[in-house]
């Protein structure tokens, strides 16, 4: 026996049975925008590099206009410090860093690097002259830098091994020169 | 020697006249402090965040307006010195963040989410402005089919 169904109710089963590509793409979108609002989230929250991980790669291109890739400093230890010249906590160690430096450098494994965050040119350069800073300085270009290493502020070191994983992070300027070679001296050795 | 001297007094008074002998690098325009915040409200120093140029007090930001100063005294149009502060500190630093990349999605869900809220409320009102279905009469129960219903139903009709 053949049953007939009103017209309307077979509209509605077709109804039923479409897929409601509205609601589809809306519920797409929405979880899309949540997932990307989470991953910023979470790398928001993700700090610095910290010490034992490995170092993001960069390239600097100092003041002077030299090119320096810290991949191509493997085997050497690294002194990276991030400075402003509008910081002034980054002046209470500017003269230890110097000295560091010439402590080191004719030993020929130690590289001092200066990323000048978020700065102005006249004024950075002023500041490596009133410190008589030698080693290599060049600004963060767009903050690429400082965005890698998710630096939290100015200044910021990190000592880098041989190997380039972060060994020691200093928060702030380091207290003395004393500080600095303790942070460094143990990586010579290995 | 006085034809000699009325040379030189000439050839000087020539060099005067026409600028050539005293040539000197133009001197930077004079820069008013509206003119830099013009440029400056739309910046936003990446050390003070969500504090605009124009009024924040930082020395960074300080430094930053003296060398928007500088770059207009040079005769650098508000373009320029936008891309270059771009290039030396990232897209972050402007106000409105350039249309490209992730950023088109700022530029492209309010529009659509105030065109699902207007579709929304248009089906809302649809619905409420529409009279309630009428509610159809039972419609008769058919008669059993099944042969044992049936007969149930007769033996019961028989108690």
């Amino acid at each position: 026996m053949e049953v007939d169904i009103p017209e309307e109710t077979q509209e509605e089963v077709a109804m039923r049975i479409r897929p409601h590509w509205g609601r589809i793409l809306v519920w797409v979108g929405l979880l899309t925008l949540l997932g990307i609002l989470a991953w910023g989230l979470i790398r928001a929250r993700q700090g610095p590099v910290s010490v034992e991980n490995q170092v993001p790669d960069f390239t600097l291109t100092t003041f002077e206009g030299e090119n320096i890739k810290l991949s191509d400093l493997r085997g050497k230890v690294v002194v990276l410090n991030f400075w402003a010249s509008w910081c002034k906590p980054c002046e209470e160690e500017a003269a230890d860093l110097e000295a560091a430096w010439r402590h080191y450098q004719p030993r020929g494994d130690v590289v001092f690097l200066g990323i000048d965050y978020v700065d102005t040119e006249p004024e950075a350069k002023a500041y490596l002259e009133k410190f008589d800073i030698t080693y290599p300085n060049g600004p963060d270009l767009g903050t690429r830098i400082s965005q890698a290493f998710r630096i939290a502020g100015v200044p910021e070191t990190y000592t880098i091994d041989r190997e380039g994983v972060v060994r020691h992070r200093q928060i702030g300027p380091f207290p003395s020169l004393e500080s600095i070679l303790a942070a460094v001296d143990p990586l010579l050795g290995q | 020697m006085k034809i000699i001297c009325l040379a030189l007094v000439l050839f000087g008074a020539s060099l005067l006249a026409s600028g050539v002998g005293v040539a000197q690098a133009p001197e930077p325009a004079v820069v008013s402090d509206d003119q830099v915040n013009a440029i400056a409200k739309q910046l936003y120093c990446p050390v003070c965040e969500n504090i605009p140029l124009d009024v924040c007090g930082t020395q960074a930001c300080a430094q930053w307006r003296e060398l928007i100063r500088q770059k207009l005294g040079e005769g650098q149009s508000e373009a320029e010195i936008k891309t270059y502060f771009v290039a030396q500190y990232g897209d972050r630093v402007l106000a409105s963040p350039p249309a490209r990349g992730l950023n088109w999605l700022v530029y492209v869900i309010p529009p659509l989410a105030i065109l699902a809220g207007v579709y929304i409320l248009y089906r809302a009102l649809k619905a409420w402005k529409q009279p309630a279905p009428q509610v159809s009469q039972a419609e008769p129960v058919a008669a059993p089919s099944d042969e044992y219903v049936r007969r149930i139903e007769e033996e019961l009709r028989k108690r």
